[in-house]
């Protein structure tokens, strides 16, 4: 068995399943928020929604033409082998997704302008590390959307205002967000450790499915209250008026400085595109997110 | 809520017709421009000369397709909105030069877009962002890729389409912008939400 064709086998797969097939809590959410709307302009987006996921699947072409930076997040078993090497079948992965599914090209060298044409670059796809035990690898893909990246925000808040400053500092985010990152939005929240690590725990919360709240169920209620209150703000679908603002809103967080609190807010487009599939040491794979389509 | 199926050339006492709310369908001919291609049509019409395709009448389309080339054809793969804020420091000078009854994108545009909307009569439709297979399906072709200079996703693609919509008509030509009053009420909600959070300003 050739360790290195599974992988970039299994990362194309979970691309193209990422970027054709939204998550089905995704849909879920998706279905109840159309079902629910009372303005009748949202109604129309949510609708228009909807029938696009539905055209994507049918003719197995992305969901959104901005197919978005892809990201990894490799959960890597201590015990599995020539980790060292995994990096090399995930760029081929991209580079092979970008032609065959296809792709839109969206790596751009911040110097020179240039996009590189295949989605690579330095730093290009991302990948971010997790050592777990054993000897299996689980391998996720997100590929974020710009139009949602371009309002994520990091603050360093007050700490003496406590989980206040925070619940302020995402309304406001939300609001100033408006029509920009193609409402109804999914919100990554987290607090604690340091501007760098609060940003990256909010990316990741992205990840988890939208029926799931924290196990905390301190946190599943503050994610619930900001919930509900980024449904007040009246941005509706698309930003054209309506209660569906956010489908939903995931929180994590860190221990802080005693003089520090930063935040982040990472949002999602409705294009909420992430998959998973899991290898073992034998090279046998299990599609965690998606059934395998073709 | 109307819904009103148009076609290219559209009049502007047709445009005139429709109103915030009421929902679109365009069959006919639309223009893709971003930021660039905005840029360049005005220095053309200040230079005096004349542009590719004749605009009056059509509607211009905020887009960076996905475009494949199959054999000497080009197709439309994927074909969502880009968000149209960029292209407002062009748009009333576009408008009043070119007379594009509909200007067509996502995020909506400000108030030098809606006050030119309603001097010279157009309508901005909001597409739903993401939505690059509806679009991409209601192309029936590409007539012809004019300023490919540009990079693909900048250059003027001229579609031939059928019933391209849903388009939610978010700015009318009588100064109605729903984007606008969406930000307002927004701006009236946020203090009910701090004193519902238990927040002070």
């Amino acid at each position: 068995m050739d360790m290195a064709k599974v992988i970039e086998d299994v990362a194309f797969n979970i691309l193209k399943q990422a970027v054709i097939y939204l998550p089905e809590d995704v849909k879920q959410a998706l279905k109840k928020a159309y079902a629910e709307e009372t303005s009748e302009t949202g109604r129309t987006q949510l609708k228009a929604i909807l029938d696009n996921i539905e055209l994507a699947e049918k003719y197995q072409a992305p969901v959104c033409q901005d197919t978005g930076t892809i990201i990894f997040y490799v959960k890597a078993g201590a015990e599995a082998k020539n980790l060292d090497k995994l990096e090399e079948p995930l760029i081929k992965a991209v580079r092979r997704a970008t032609k065959e599914i296809p792709l839109r090209p969206n790596a751009v060298d911040p110097f020179t302008q240039k996009n590189s044409g295949d989605n690579t670059g330095r730093f290009i796809p991302y990948l971010n590390w997790e050592i777990a035990s054993g000897e299996s690898i689980e391998l996720t893909v997100m590929t974020k959307g710009g139009g949602s990246e371009n309002v994520c925000l990091t603050g360093m808040l007050v700490p003496g205002e406590g989980i206040n400053g925070l619940k302020k500092f995402v309304i406001d985010a939300v609001i100033k967000a408006g029509a920009q990152p193609c409402p109804p939005t999914i919100l990554g929240v987290a607090m604690g450790g340091g501007s760098d690590i609060a940003i990256k725990l909010a990316k990741k919360a992205l990840l988890r499915p939208l029926n799931e709240p924290n196990p905390n169920p301190e946190i599943a209620k503050l994610e619930k209250e900001i919930f509900e209150a980024a449904n007040m703000t009246g941005i509706g679908p698309m930003g054209l008026g309506g209660k569906t603002t956010v489908l939903g809103v995931h929180i994590d967080y860190a221990y802080r400085h005693p003089a520090s609190f930063p935040a982040a807010v990472a949002f999602n487009c409705w294009a909420a595109r992430r998959a998973s599939a899991q290898i073992d040491a034998d090279g046998n794979v299990e599609y965690l997110t998606h059934k395998m389509r073709w | 809520m109307a819904v009103y199926k148009l076609k290219t050339p559209i009049s502007e006492e047709e445009i005139r017709k429709v109103k915030v709310n009421d929902v679109i369908y365009i069959t006919g001919t639309i223009v893709t421009a971003r930021d660039q291609a905005h840029r360049r049509a005005l220095e053309y019409f200040k230079q005096g000369k004349a542009l590719p395709i004749n605009l009056e009448g059509l509607a211009v389309f905020h887009c960076g397709p996905v475009v494949s080339k199959e054999g000497d054809k080009w197709v439309a793969v994927a074909a969502g909105p880009t968000t149209s804020t960029r292209m407002d420091i062009f748009e009333d000078e576009f408008i009043k030069n070119f007379k594009v009854r509909v200007v067509i994108g996502k995020g909506g545009m400000g108030k030098k877009t809606t006050d030119a909307m309603a001097k010279y009569g157009a309508v901005y439709g909001a597409f739903t962002g993401g939505a690059a297979i509806l679009a991409a399906k209601a192309i029936k072709s590409v007539k012809s890729v004019e300023w490919l200079d540009l990079g693909t996703p900048e250059a003027l693609w001229i579609f031939e389409v059928e019933d391209f919509g849903p388009l939610a008509v978010a700015i009318d030509s009588h100064g109605n912008n729903i984007f606008l009053d969406v930000a307002k009420k927004v701006e009236e909600n946020k203090q009910k939400i701090y004193q519902k959070l238990g927040l002070t300003q």
